[in-house]
């Protein structure tokens, strides 16, 4: 592994807080104070984080419904989510969006997405407008496994290479469509072998390694950059918690979520970190330390926040 | 004034925004070489090059989908389906994505896309080529629905809706686009949101879209030739609908007659009746409110039977004889 220090460290640091993140929110729902479903990532932490952290800040993502981690990779404020989360005036989308539609405009985070495969088409808009005033931005679409087999999948990888766009494909493959397993889902090993029928370039990698997540966005994100088009990236993982909150899991055995997570993303990472001698126990507890913090901050500001005006209610409808 | 067809006012207003603001660029099926299949964008490729006058594979869907990712990133997208009834295959986009995304987003966000499409019957298109489904886009909050009867506000609604900051479904009509009419070379805006009256009159109220103008323009000739003085009001945008131009005209002629070609079972007629009902105008009705619509049924292909389906002249003079009589 050749990644700087800091960069390890602000990405560990980040998992650490998509985690504590979730956590949270699950023992908020499970306490009854929160309004609405969510769709936890937990498990698929080196997949936001790898990908993410391939891209400037000028870059743009478009995010899922599973996309806490997406917005906290791209660098939202928590606070912010927190509040949204709760359904707060002062949230990312003045309470109107609510976990399923967390965007951070300004961070150029173009919004999680309750359709399943419903931004996909619109990275072929963000490409097109990066390309057509050749700003040099890249954006990067996430999408889940079974988006792959809505229709506008297939409309979308296609437009994209025809025109060359500067898009990052990167599939969350969790293994489960709800409850539709991938070997049920598709006839074929990879979701990755589609690229090759639109030509474009097409990556699996494991996506609970989140070096090799990293490594593989950052040759995806160049390429796009510099006008060699959409990747599509295929990351393999996997949700530790159920689809959303109305998940009995009765598609999927304990035995099988044990294995995976004896594949924690964060683990891994952690004993990666220790065998090249990047970082001891002492700065583990810092950062998670720090992800504590944060996330006990944002749910102080977030509880503390007021909700929204009912006479603010037609607001935002049109521009 | 010179006169120009439906297609050239359109036609018109896409170059002179092209020119005026290097946002702008068409998107579509066939949009390019070949002009649209019908011919509205023919010759600005030569003028704007392939990369604003941009051919799509078929793919309605992502023709949506990248008009409205585009828009959100800066730039002002007219998109262009070929049939009105293939919007149908967008309308994930169209309504789950470009007509939610500012509000969902709390306000933070702005989609300025026209989505351009010609529905309508009268070619021999059959079912797959001819609806009008005008209502199921004025049922969405977020879409603004503007549908032009003439080359005159055709060009100056098509301005104001490239300029406006929200997405806009522009609904042609394929019989309208070789009408010609007086339109001014310059550049110049009509508002949406605010109706036309198009003849005015006294005995009564004929609110007529798209189409259905000029047929009632031609009923009300007929009319008064037999003394009855028709006012023929054309919304010109069905959302918002200017109601106060309505109400207050039915309030002058005490009968009001709504005339559309899109079926009548939940169409926009139904909505303009009701926001008459719902007005000061209620106490002024000296008859029921009438409306003329097309049959609900699929458009068929034979030629009478497609005739037959969609109010004609001949509807509207009975239909306002039976008012007045």
């Amino acid at each position: 592994m050749d990644l700087e220090r800091d960069l390890c460290v602000d990405m560990l640091s980040t998992m650490h807080k998509i985690r504590l993140f979730e956590e949270t929110v699950d023992d908020l729902f499970a306490r009854g104070l929160v309004h609405g479903t969510m769709h936890l990532s937990i498990g698929q932490e080196a997949s936001a984080v790898g990908s993410v952290f391939a891209l400037r800040a000028e870059d743009y993502i478009l995010s899922t419904h599973r996309g806490h981690g997406h917005c906290i990779a791209k660098g939202a404020d928590i606070n912010l989510m927190m509040a949204e989360f709760l359904g707060k005036e002062t949230g990312y989308c003045r309470g109107r969006g609510g976990s399923m539609h967390i965007a951070d405009m300004q961070g150029r985070n173009l919004g999680a997405n309750g359709v399943v495969g419903g931004g996909i088409p619109l990275a072929v808009g963000v490409g097109l407008s990066l390309h057509m005033r050749a700003t040099g931005e890249v954006v990067m679409c996430f999408f889940g496994d079974g988006a792959a087999n809505q229709g506008a999948f297939h409309e979308a990888l296609n437009m994209t290479a025809i025109w060359r766009l500067p898009v990052v494909y990167v599939c969350e493959n969790n293994q489960y469509g709800m409850s539709m397993s991938t070997q049920r889902a598709f006839n074929i090993d990879r979701v990755s072998q589609r690229a090759d029928s639109y030509g474009m370039a097409g990556v699996t990698v494991d996506g609970n390694d989140i070096v090799a997540v990293y490594d593989a966005a950052s040759e995806a994100v160049g390429r796009a950059r510099s006008g060699g088009g959409p990747t599509l990236v295929e990351c393999m993982t996997y949700r530790w918690k159920g689809h959303s909150k109305s998940d009995q899991e009765l598609y999927r055995t304990k035995e099988e979520i044990e294995a995976w997570k004896r594949k924690d993303p964060i683990k891994m990472f952690r004993e990666l970190l220790v065998s090249e001698g990047t970082l001891d126990e002492e700065e583990f507890a810092s950062i998670e330390e720090e992800a504590s913090r944060t996330i006990a901050a944002a749910l102080e500001f977030a509880k503390s926040s007021p909700e929204p005006d009912a006479d603010t209610i037609l607001e935002g409808v049109y521009a | 004034m010179r006169e120009i067809t439906y297609a050239e006012a359109i036609r018109e207003a896409l170059r002179q925004e092209m020119v005026r603001d290097e946002s702008v660029f068409l998107i579509g099926e066939d949009v390019g070489r070949y002009g649209g299949a019908f011919g509205v964008s023919y010759g600005l490729v030569d003028e704007f090059g392939e990369e604003r006058v941009r051919d799509t594979p078929i793919s309605e869907a992502g023709i949506a989908g990248a008009a409205t990712g585009a828009a959100l990133v800066g730039m002002r997208p007219v998109a262009e389906i070929m049939f009105m009834d293939l919007t149908t295959i967008a309308m994930d986009q169209l309504v789950n994505q470009a007509a939610k995304l500012r509000f969902m987003f709390g306000g933070k966000a702005k989609v300025p896309l026209v989505l351009r499409t010609p529905g309508g019957s009268g070619t021999g298109a059959a079912a797959h080529h001819s609806q009008s489904l005008e209502a199921l886009f004025v049922h969405i909050p977020g879409l603004k629905v503007v549908m032009p009867s003439t080359p005159y506000d055709a060009k100056g609604l098509l301005l104001s809706s490239i300029r406006d900051d929200n997405p806009v479904i522009f609904v042609e009509h394929k019989l309208l686009y070789k009408m010609k009419g007086p339109v001014p070379e310059d550049d110049y805006t009509i508002p949406l949101g605010v109706a036309d009256v198009k003849r005015p009159g006294r005995d009564l109220t004929i609110v007529a879209t798209s189409i259905m103008v000029p047929r009632a323009l031609e009923a009300a000739e007929t009319l008064a030739q037999e003394g009855i003085e028709v006012e023929v009001v054309d919304p010109r945008t069905l959302k918002p609908l200017d109601d106060g131009i309505i109400v207050e005209s039915v309030i002058k002629t005490g009968r009001a007659l709504i005339a559309h070609e899109a079926c009548k079972t939940g169409g926009v007629g139904a909505e303009i009746a009701a926001r008459i009902a719902e007005s000061e105008a209620f106490d002024y009705l000296d008859a029921p409110i009438k409306r003329l619509a097309g049959l609900d049924i699929p458009v068929p292909y034979n030629r009478n039977l497609e005739r037959h389906m969609v109010p004609q002249v001949e509807n509207i003079v009975a239909a306002a004889r039976e008012l007045v009589g």
